[in-house]
Formats: C-alpha cells, sequence, structure tokens
C-alpha cells in the first residue's frame, strides 16, 4: 500500500527519538567526591525552627546546624560540654551557673554569648511550639522565663521551679529545642513578633558544622559546611538530604552509587544487597519500644498469674529474627537501650509449659482477648504470630485491625481491651518514659490523663507514681540510675504492658563511607564526621 | 447572539454548576472520613485542653453549614487554607507540586499521542496484520500492567542494569544542588526552568530522568488512545465518503490521513484529553517510585496522616484541571467539526 513510506518515516522518527534520549545518559555524574548524599524518608518535616522542628528528619538537620548548652557526642553518645564549657549546680539544685565557651561563633562571625544563649531559650519557651514542653517541665513559662534564664557576659544563669535531677535538666538540654540561635540575626527576622520563627523554617542561623543552604519540603535539603566549626571542620563539604520515599527506591541508588547512604531501608531490602561489595550496612536501635497494653477495666488484666502467663507466651526472640528480620530486637524494659538506666536484660523467653500452668494458676478460665492491631503489614505479622503463641498456651485472641488514628482514639478513651503499640522517647532523659509507663497521678475517668499510657490503661502503678517522681528529683546520677533500674523491674513483673521489643536501625552505606552517625536511640544524626 | 456564544455561554453556567458539586462532594468527603484532622495536628501527646483549643482554632465545632460557608467564601478568595502539616498556604503548595506533575503528564500525553495516534490509524487499516497485533499486545501489556511494577522493572533495567536513563528524582543529586544554588525557579517545571536558565547540561541530565517516568506514563496513555484510535479509524473507514475519495483518485495515504483522521479528531480529542486529565491526577505511584515531587504525592502523603486542607486543596485543583480540560476539549470539538458550531 501506498501508505507504507510513511511508516517508514514515522519509525526513523522513532528510532532517532530513541536515540535522543538515550544519549543523555552518557552525561550521568557520581556523586560529588566532597558531597554525602543521602537518600531518606523527610516528608515528615514540619519546621526547621529548632524551637519548632520535633520530627525525626527536622531533628537530624538541626542536630548539624546547631548546637546547645550541652551536647551528647555523636561516637560514644556520652553528655560533654556544648557551647558551655563547665557548669555548677547551687546547694538548694535549683540555680545552675553555666559558663560560655570562649570564642566560639555563629555562621554569621557574631559570637556565641551567654545573652544569645538566654535568648534562644527563652525564645523556645514564648513561642511554645510542639517540643517546648520539654523546656517547661522546669517550670518555665512565657511569664517568667526572663527571669529564670539570664544571660550576662560568659555566664549564663538558669534556675529551675524544683530541685530536679541536675541528670534531668542536662539531658533536656541536649534536645534540639534547646539548640542556641544567632540572637541578632535571628531578631532582624521577626516578622509580626514571630520571633524569626518563619524565616528558621528555611534558613539557619547557628554554630553547627553546617547551613543550611536550601530547603524544599518533600524534594530535600542541602546543608554546606561552614569553616571555624569548634568541635573541628566537617570532613565533607556538602550534605544534600534527598527525598526518597519508596524503599526500594532507595536501595537502587545506592547499589548504583547516586547515593551515599540510604537511611529507609526495609529488611527485604537489606537482606537481597548482600554479597554487594559496594554496600555494607550499618546496624544500631533507635529509641522505640514495641509493647503490648491492657485495659485494667477488664478485671483478668490485674490477675498477676494471668499477666505473668501472658509474658512467657510470647515468641520474642523468634519474631525478631523472622517476622521482623532485623528491624528491632528484643526488649524487655520500657527505657531503651542506650538511656540512664535501662535494663537490657531478658528475662522472659517462650515458654509454653509455663504459660499453661500459670493460666491454670490465674483460675481464669478460657481466656479470650480482643487485640487491636493498625493495619500495617508488620504490626500485623507481630500480632498473628502472638495469637498463635497464646492460642497454644490456652488464650484465645481476637484481632482487631484497624486504622492507626482510630485506634489511638480508642486508646486514649480507655475503651479498648489490649492493643499493640510503639512508643517513642520525647527527650534523651530516662524520665520521659517513666513519667508516662510508671506514673499516673489520678486514675479516675475524669482526670483524662492521656498523656500517661498507665492511665490509658486504667492503671494505677501504686507507689511506683511517687518513686519516679522522686527519681526526676535525685540529685546522685548513681543513685537515680539505681531507682530507674527498680522501677522498670518491678514494671515489667507487675503492670499489664509487656514490652517486647526495641526498634533496631538498618543504614545502608557505600562502602567507602566512614564515620556516619545515626544517634542511636539518643540523639540525631551526625553528618559532619563522616568521609568517604 | 450568536449559536457559538449561546453555547459557550451555557458551557459556562455548567462548569460553574460542576465545580459547585465538585466543592460541595469535597467538602463532604472531608467532613466523613474518619481521619480526625486534631489527632492529626497533635499527636499523641496532646492533652484535653489541647485538643478542645485545637478543635475551636479550627471551627469543628462550628455548625455543619457554616464551616461550609467559610469554606466556599475562602476558596472563592483563592484561599485554600493551611496545611495542618507543613502550616504553610495550601495554594502555594500545590503551586510548587503541579507543575512537576503537569511537566511529567504533558511530555507522555505528548509521547502517547505521537505514538498512539498512528499505532491506531495503522492498525484500522491493516487489520490483523502482524503490526496490529503486536500494537494491541502491547497496548495490552501496557494497559493491565500495574505502573508501580512496570515503574520498578523500568528502573531497574533502565537505570539499574543498563544505565541508559537517570534514576529517581529530577536530577542527578549533583545537579539538583547545582540547580538550587544557581537557577531560579520560574515555572517550577525542571525541562523548562533549566532551558530558561541556558543550563544545557542540567536540561539533559533532567532529561535523562524524565523519559522513563513520562515513558511508562506514555505508555498507558498510548495504550488507550492507539486502541480508541483504531476502533475510531475502523468506523470512518467503512464510511461512503472514504470511497468517494478514492474514487476521485485520491493517494491511499492522503484518504487515511487527511480524510479519515480529520472526522476521527472529534471522538479522539475527548479521549486525548480524559487521558491527559487521568494522567494529571493518576500518577501517584510513579511519583512515588521515582520519587517525583508532584501533586499526586502531595495529595497521598497529606491523607496518609490526615492533612484535609491539603487533600482538599490538591483535590479541587485536580477538579478544576478536569474542568479545564473538558472545556478545552468542547472547543477544539467545535472547531473540529462544523456541525457543532
Amino acid at each position: 500500500m501506498t501508505y507504507l513510506p510513511f511508516s517508514r518515516r514515522a519509525g526513523a522518527a522513532a528510532l532517532a527519538g530513541l536515540m535522543l534520549t538515550a544519549a543523555p545518559a552518557a552525561l550521568m555524574a557520581e556523586t560529588p567526591a566532597d558531597t554525602l548524599v543521602v537518600a531518606a524518608a523527610i516528608d515528615d518535616i514540619v519546621s526547621l525552627d529548632p524551637a519548632e522542628a520535633y520530627e525525626f528528619s527536622g531533628l537530624d538537620m538541626v542536630n548539624n546546624v546547631y548546637d546547645g548548652l550541652v551536647e551528647i557526642n555523636p561516637t560514644t553518645l556520652e553528655l560533654e560540654p556544648g557551647l558551655a564549657e563547665s557548669w555548677s549546680v547551687a546547694e538548694d539544685g535549683m540555680t545552675y551557673t553555666f559558663k560560655m565557651k570562649a570564642g566560639v561563633t555563629f555562621a554569621s562571625g557574631n559570637p556565641v554569648t551567654a545573652e544569645a544563649a538566654a535568648w534562644s531559650l527563652q525564645r523556645a519557651v514564648k513561642l511554645n511550639k510542639t517540643p517546648a514542653f520539654i523546656l517547661n517541665q522546669f517550670g518555665w513559662a512565657a511569664d517568667n522565663v526572663d527571669a529564670m534564664i539570664m544571660g550576662a557576659g560568659d555566664t549564663l544563669t538558669i534556675k529551675v521551679s524544683k530541685p530536679f535531677a541536675p541528670t534531668f535538666l542536662y539531658n533536656c538540654l541536649t534536645a534540639g529545642v534547646a539548640s542556641i540561635v544567632d540572637a541578632e540575626t535571628v531578631k532582624a527576622q521577626d516578622v509580626a513578633g514571630d520571633m524569626g520563627n518563619e524565616w528558621l523554617k528555611a534558613n539557619s542561623a547557628g554554630t553547627g558544622a553546617y547551613v543550611l543552604k536550601g530547603f524544599k519540603p518533600n524534594e530535600g535539603l542541602i546543608l554546606e559546611a561552614r569553616p571555624g566549626y569548634w568541635r573541628g571542620d566537617a570532613k565533607l563539604k556538602n550534605v544534600f538530604i534527598q527525598h526518597i520515599p519508596e524503599a526500594a527506591t532507595e536501595r537502587l541508588q545506592l547499589e548504583k552509587g547516586d547515593v551515599d547512604v540510604a537511611r529507609s531501608l526495609t529488611p527485604t531490602d537489606v537482606e537481597g544487597m548482600t554479597g554487594n561489595a559496594d554496600v555494607k550496612i550499618q546496624s544500631d536501635v533507635g529509641g522505640q519500644v514495641y509493647y503490648m497494653a491492657f485495659n485494667q477495666k477488664n478485671e483478668n488484666y490485674k490477675n498477676a498469674k494471668f499477666l505473668d502467663a501472658m509474658r512467657y507466651a510470647i515468641d520474642y526472640q523468634g519474631m525478631a529474627d523472622t517476622i521482623m528480620k532485623g528491624a528491632v530486637i528484643p526488649h524487655q524494659a520500657f527505657l531503651p537501650q542506650g538511656y540512664l538506666g535501662a535494663l537490657d536484660d531478658l528475662p522472659y523467653a517462650l515458654d509454653l509449659e509455663k504459660a499453661k500452668a500459670l493460666i491454670a494458676e490465674s483460675g481464669i478460665t478460657d481466656p479470650t482477648i480482643k487485640l487491636s492491631v493498625r493495619n500495617s503489614a508488620d504490626r500485623i505479622d507481630v500480632a498473628t504470630s502472638i495469637q498463635n503463641t497464646f492460642g497454644q498456651a490456652g488464650i484465645k485472641v481476637e484481632l482487631d485491625v484497624g486504622e492507626g488514628a482510630d485506634q489511638l482514639k480508642a486508646y486514649r478513651a480507655r475503651t479498648h481491651d489490649a492493643t499493640l503499640q510503639t512508643w517513642g522517647p520525647d527527650y534523651p532523659d530516662p524520665n520521659t518514659n517513666s513519667s508516662t509507663f510508671a506514673e499516673n497521678p489520678d486514675n479516675s475517668d475524669e482526670a483524662n490523663n492521656t498523656g500517661y499510657l498507665a492511665w490509658r490503661n486504667a492503671y494505677d502503678p501504686g507507689e511506683m507514681t511517687a518513686k519516679s517522681q522522686a527519681a526526676a528529683l535525685e540529685q546522685d546520677s548513681e543513685k537515680r540510675k539505681a531507682i530507674y533500674a527498680e522501677l522498670q523491674k518491678t514494671h515489667r513483673e507487675t503492670s499489664p504492658f509487656i514490652v517486647m521489643f526495641q526498634q533496631a536501625r538498618q543504614t545502608g552505606l557505600r562502602a567507602g563511607v566512614e564515620g556516619f552517625y545515626t544517634g542511636g536511640a539518643v540523639d540525631a544524626a551526625a553528618y559532619w564526621l563522616a568521609t568517604k | 447572539m450568536t449559536p457559538f456564544l449561546k453555547q459557550t455561554g451555557s458551557t459556562l453556567f455548567s462548569l460553574a454548576l460542576t465545580f459547585l458539586g465538585l466543592l460541595i462532594v469535597t467538602f463532604i468527603i472531608a467532613r466523613v472520613v474518619p481521619v480526625d484532622p486534631v489527632t492529626a495536628l497533635l499527636g499523641e501527646r496532646a492533652t484535653a485542653a489541647q485538643i478542645a483549643e485545637m478543635r475551636a482554632r479550627l471551627g469543628l465545632d462550628d455548625p455543619i453549614w457554616r464551616q461550609f460557608g467559610i469554606y466556599l467564601w475562602d476558596v472563592a478568595h483563592f484561599d485554600l487554607g493551611t496545611s495542618i502539616r507543613s502550616r504553610e498556604p495550601v495554594l502555594s503548595e500545590v503551586a510548587r507540586y503541579f507543575p512537576a506533575t503537569l511537566e511529567l503528564s504533558t511530555l507522555a500525553t505528548i509521547f502517547g499521542v505521537l505514538f498512539g495516534v498512528p499505532a491506531g490509524v495503522l492498525g484500522a487499516t491493516r487489520p490483523g496484520s502482524i503490526f496490529d497485533q503486536f500494537t494491541r499486545l502491547f497496548g495490552l501489556i501496557g494497559y493491565s500492567m500495574p505502573v508501580f511494577w512496570l515503574g520498578l522493572i523500568g528502573l531497574l533495567v533502565f537505570y539499574g542494569q543498563l544505565g541508559w536513563v537517570g534514576g529517581p528524582g529530577r536530577l542527578d543529586s549533583a545537579y539538583q544542588m547545582a540547580f538550587e544554588f544557581n537557577v531560579t525557579p520560574v515555572t517550577n517545571m525542571i525541562l523548562i526552568d533549566t532551558a530558561l536558565a541556558g543550563e544545557w547540561e542540567m536540561f539533559a541530565n533532567a532529561i535523562s530522568h524524565i523519559i522513563l517516568p513520562a515513558g511508562i506514563l506514555a505508555w498507558l496513555s498510548m495504550a488507550y488512545i492507539s486502541r480508541m484510535t483504531r476502533s475510531f479509524m475502523m468506523n470512518e473507514l467503512g464510511q461512503e465518503y472514504m470511497t468517494t475519495a478514492r474514487v476521485k483518485g485520491m493517494s491511499e495515504a492522503r484518504v487515511i490521513w487527511v480524510h479519515g483522521l480529520r472526522n476521527t479528531m472529534v471522538p479522539l480529542i475527548t479521549v486525548i484529553a480524559l487521558s491527559y486529565a487521568y494522567l494529571l491526577e493518576g500518577a501517584v505511584l510513579t511519583e512515588t517510585i521515582f520519587a517525583w515531587p508532584g501533586l499526586g504525592r502531595y495529595i497521598t502523603d497529606a491523607l496518609l496522616i490526615g492533612d484535609m486542607p491539603a487533600v482538599l486543596g490538591g483535590t479541587i485543583v485536580v477538579g478544576c484541571v478536569y474542568i479545564g480540560l473538558n472545556m478545552v476539549s468542547d472547543i477544539l470539538y467545535r472547531l473540529a467539526d462544523p456541525r457543532a458550531r
């Protein structure tokens, strides 16, 4: 037919098109030698203002751009002096004096002064954004903070409302919200009394190893090293955090060498990369704990023998090794590994005979549990495993799978029967978890103390409440540690909570990347020590 | 009033009605879905007092008709509300994300039309030929394979194994950084912005990144367009005017490509517009796989965390695009078909 010439022409055009599109591939660049390219899911970022940032990705950025008075060493995860070189606490335990380090400057070149430090803390309290409660615990509020935190010359004086444990204050001062900002620069960006909050969402004014060069929500953020960082200049000039939400995509890019670090890999991706010499996996822990909780409005869950039986009817190790494949490690105390006083021993293991015997002793016949589980694959897997082993022990489990927010609502209203949950600590001090798991000042419905996990399960921890509150006031750090150890022990033996796991992190790195620290359970990531 | 103006007027009126309907439906959906914006906003730690305060601030305690009134008033003033997650105006966020989707979908549609229409016409003129069977099979695969899977396999083969195309994202990381520093976004479309800035190397890199996702979406679009073109064309080929044209001694190519195709244009315009609209709203999975900062992913991410103002704003924009494309296809329709004038 006569239209053939056209089709030939079309074919040629198509071919030319294909060649044209394939050509640019030759121009593709490797990751630049002076840049650490990190693939991560960063859609959690709400703000990059340290007084407001309270999500994992935002806090990672804050950790590299700002410093606090007290810092956590990224390699040892121990407390160390930050912008304050030394400090002391008065006899009454209510007045702290911090001596500022000399010669430290902000990225702008302005010197770090005690006034700037005081203003930064006052600012965080006055802005009263989500993480402000970490500071407000010390009795600070918008109307009194100017009198309680004062800076002059190289001395910063901080007053607190109660003789709190000094470690409690120091730990909270390492949190992102307690970062010191360049007061002069930020004040100049004030819009309608917002103390520079809007400006700091996309700019930075800190003392850290890096400055923020660009941020596009859901796309990426760029950090650039600045010379003269007081802890030693960053090894790599730029850090580029690229938002890659899909784990399989991250893996592909890591294997291909288009990113240096992949932070949201799934256990399957990690397994799939074994044998690839270009890539290595770095494992450490995160701060979240996975737990089951039983609502004591159901009398069965006050029965000590029955609670004990359930603790022996869970296959902790088996789940960690198989269905959770490296995403968690077994952990049986409410303080995550890495926290002051955390218990790392594992007294419970699957023992069906013991569980059966304990149920017989409990006097409860044909126990049935309605376990609420949010509808994500790993949670359902864990719940199914529990259902299976509980079943073998003689406890019937009905799974109630639902949307996370719905289940949270029921949990907060105390209408659940049993629930499978995770909890992440709010700040790097044991009080964060101790107060919620082991304190319940008023167990009545009217109290509506939804902030306490103990209240949500109608659980009255008895004298643990007072003990946990006292721990936050204990001046002696060793004694404080001992109190938390004892609290965790009593809690896991008597409470209607069963802590099963702690989050584990698996970070994929190109083989040449060294010195990348995630901050473990207590801190955010540090980029300035990384080399490649 | 000319009939053309009259018709346009009635079209505009029905558009306004459609838009109002869209607003009502999206509003109701936002209020019916069991996502509590307050929980989404305040998180697990919120106290009862904070929750009550936030409810009052968001106006959730007002009667529903009042809430809708406020919502209508705001939309009429181009205020789509504030995103719960980012606390940015939804309109400015959408303005940032939509161009990325627009760029991807437009490219995909252009490819889809360039390959789909000729393939459909050729298939119709030689039904049952190897070419016809091949395009139909090829179309069927594009049609029925999950785009998520196609995207991953495409990445694995063309990026992972062969290295012919760029990976996820709109640029390589090196270029991405250079882009942030050196290029002022004008349109937020990467190809246009890099070209305007004269950054040709970056432009080439952007092409290597967009080509795979656009190609996969184009496959989808081509499958649909070629199938429809084929059937429209088959219909025209049997018409008497075709025979007349041949009898008049016109070349076969002219008969088919001019006379035949021209008459399939009317329904084809609708098909192309629909497929374009589908890509504009339906590229969610592709955008996720390819880390493409587009509107589909924006809406999905927002939905997952219960950020309803963002979901609503995004939906309204998609709805407007749909309505707009319908209007455009209506006008083109009339231009292409004298009888409809």
